[in-house]
């Protein structure tokens, strides 16, 4: 089995929210992976990979190593948009596997509320799409749910049941940004501004500061350290597109691709996953991936939401910590989606998490699987 | 090697919708560099997918993924109704916005048959 050997034995966050002033998104990766390192008793000078991302630093791997004063053997700066981190989870677990290298750091970090989104997420227009003012990234996101209300009959009062979900948990999260802001309703989501029809400003994810980091490596090697191992099940990514003009379909992502091939390398199936951590950039982003990932048939996932089944108390608990909605998006949210997952695992009693992270337009899509010490 | 943009612009300032064919006469868009050849569209299609994009301070404009009846999607908008009124499987035809495809409703909305 590919995925055999390699595990998460550190994860962490970097402050989030609102960070203190003069703060960079260097910092916050730097932040984030000390407090990873520390999380599971290792030392930098045990690093020899790095693996970041962020929309504010395209040579992000050689800032990160700078910045801890580390020479890595292998470095990776792979742009997925916010899917990245589980790309990079991909290519390091390749890289241990094959013995490249031994410790690596996965980090992310943004200063997209400080320094305004407008500067921190610089947005690269097809000249075919620009004449056409398409407010990205939503409007393409505005685009597939329309065809997917068109296609299935999904409704407004499915999107916004994904949105109350994560208010739901959230409320439960002190680190939350909308923790203090209590219940969300869904009237309160259907009555909050348009953007793009059929999405308003309730359908779309925070625009928070915030980071994150993983320490990866063998299995045997994290065994030893002092936090329970986090098992790397499968992990895979697929890509169809850059720009939502030249998406197959629009209601069908290549989820599919990389969620069938991170459960065969798993030798799992969706019914054995009892939580899931979904990208949520806006409401119809989960619901397209519950479908593709095999956990409703296409079609379903508005009525599988409305449903409760990923609200607390629900069948499959999903996006536990808010979510991108309602917990924090710091531009790229797959590094949170991955360090809430192991968070499940360590601290939730749950055996096999999903993490699903979503890059662009519906453009590029990874699967993480994720496994306790039980299902090594 | 020609640049796929210029040809496009080349047709379209002579009001000709053009795109491009793969080596085995498939429909391509956008003009990129594997085109094997050029066709002009006779200007018909769908709307395949919509949405009223609402920017602070300027009127609803429409914003939509049309399907021409050669076989490309491409992004346009369909102009000359409310853009809330635009639907998914209307029908639209050709329009130009200056030297920009744009559609309109066709037949144009009110045209009753003889």
């Amino acid at each position: 089995m590919s995925g055999a050997g390699v595990a998460i034995a550190g994860a962490a966050e970097s402050d989030a929210g609102q960070v203190a002033p003069g703060l960079t998104p260097t910092d916050l990766m730097a932040q984030a992976s000390l407090r990873a390192l520390e999380d599971c008793g290792l030392d930098v000078g045990d690093v020899d990979g790095i693996c970041a991302a962020s929309t504010q630093l395209p040579w992000a791997s050689l800032n990160l190593a700078e910045a801890l004063g580390v020479h890595p053997r292998m470095g990776d700066s792979t742009m997925a948009g916010g899917g990245s981190p589980i790309v990079h989870l991909a290519h390091a677990r390749a890289a241990i596997a094959r013995g490249d290298c031994e410790v690596v750091l996965i980090a992310h970090g943004s200063t997209q509320r400080s320094v305004g989104r407008e500067n921190a997420s610089v947005q690269e227009v097809s000249p075919w799409e620009a004449p056409y003012r398409p407010l990205l990234p939503i409007s393409a996101y505005a685009l597939a749910a329309s065809r997917h209300m068109h296609e299935f009959g999904t409704t407004p009062e499915q999107l916004a049941a994904v949105a109350v979900a994560a208010r739901a948990w959230a409320l439960d999260n002190p680190r939350a940004w909308t923790h203090g802001k209590g219940p969300l309703k869904v009237a309160d989501v259907l009555q909050a501004p348009r953007i793009c029809d059929p999405l308003g400003v309730r359908d779309c994810c925070l625009l928070t500061d915030g980071g994150g980091a993983l320490v990866l490596t063998s299995a045997a090697r994290a065994r030893s350290l002092r936090r329970p191992a986090v098992h790397v099940l499968g992990v895979a990514d697929a890509t169809t597109h850059r720009h939502v003009s030249s998406m197959p379909s629009l209601t069908r992502t290549a989820a599919v691709e990389s969620g069938r091939r991170a459960f065969a390398q798993a030798r799992l199936t969706p019914a054995d996953v009892t939580c899931a951590q979904i990208y949520d950039a806006f409401t119809i982003t989960p619901i397209l991936f519950l479908e593709d990932l095999g956990f409703c048939a296409k079609g379903d996932g508005g009525p599988f939401a409305a449903s409760g089944a990923i609200a607390p108390g629900g069948r499959l608990p999903m996006n536990t910590n808010g979510g991108g909605l309602s917990y924090q998006h710091p531009g790229i949210y797959g590094l949170l989606l991955l360090v809430e997952a192991v968070r499940q695992i360590r601290e939730g009693g749950h055996d096999v998490v999903v993490a699903h992270g979503n890059g662009g337009v519906f453009s590029a899509q990874a699967t993480a699987i994720l496994g306790s010490e039980a299902t090594a | 090697m020609e640049s796929p943009a210029r040809t496009f612009a080349a047709h379209a300032a002579r009001g000709e919708l053009a795109h491009q064919v793969d080596a085995a006469g498939l429909p391509l868009w956008p003009p990129q560099v594997r085109g094997a050849g050029w066709r002009v569209s006779d200007g018909h299609g769908t709307v395949h997918a919509t949405t009223t994009v609402r920017r602070a301070g300027e009127d609803p404009q429409d914003l939509s993924l049309v399907d021409l009846d050669e076989g490309v999607r491409l992004m346009s908008r369909v102009v000359g109704m409310a853009p809330e009124d635009v639907r998914i499987g209307m029908r639209v035809r050709l329009a130009w916005d200056g030297e920009v495809p744009v559609f309109v409703q066709d037949p144009a909305p009110g045209a009753g048959a003889p």
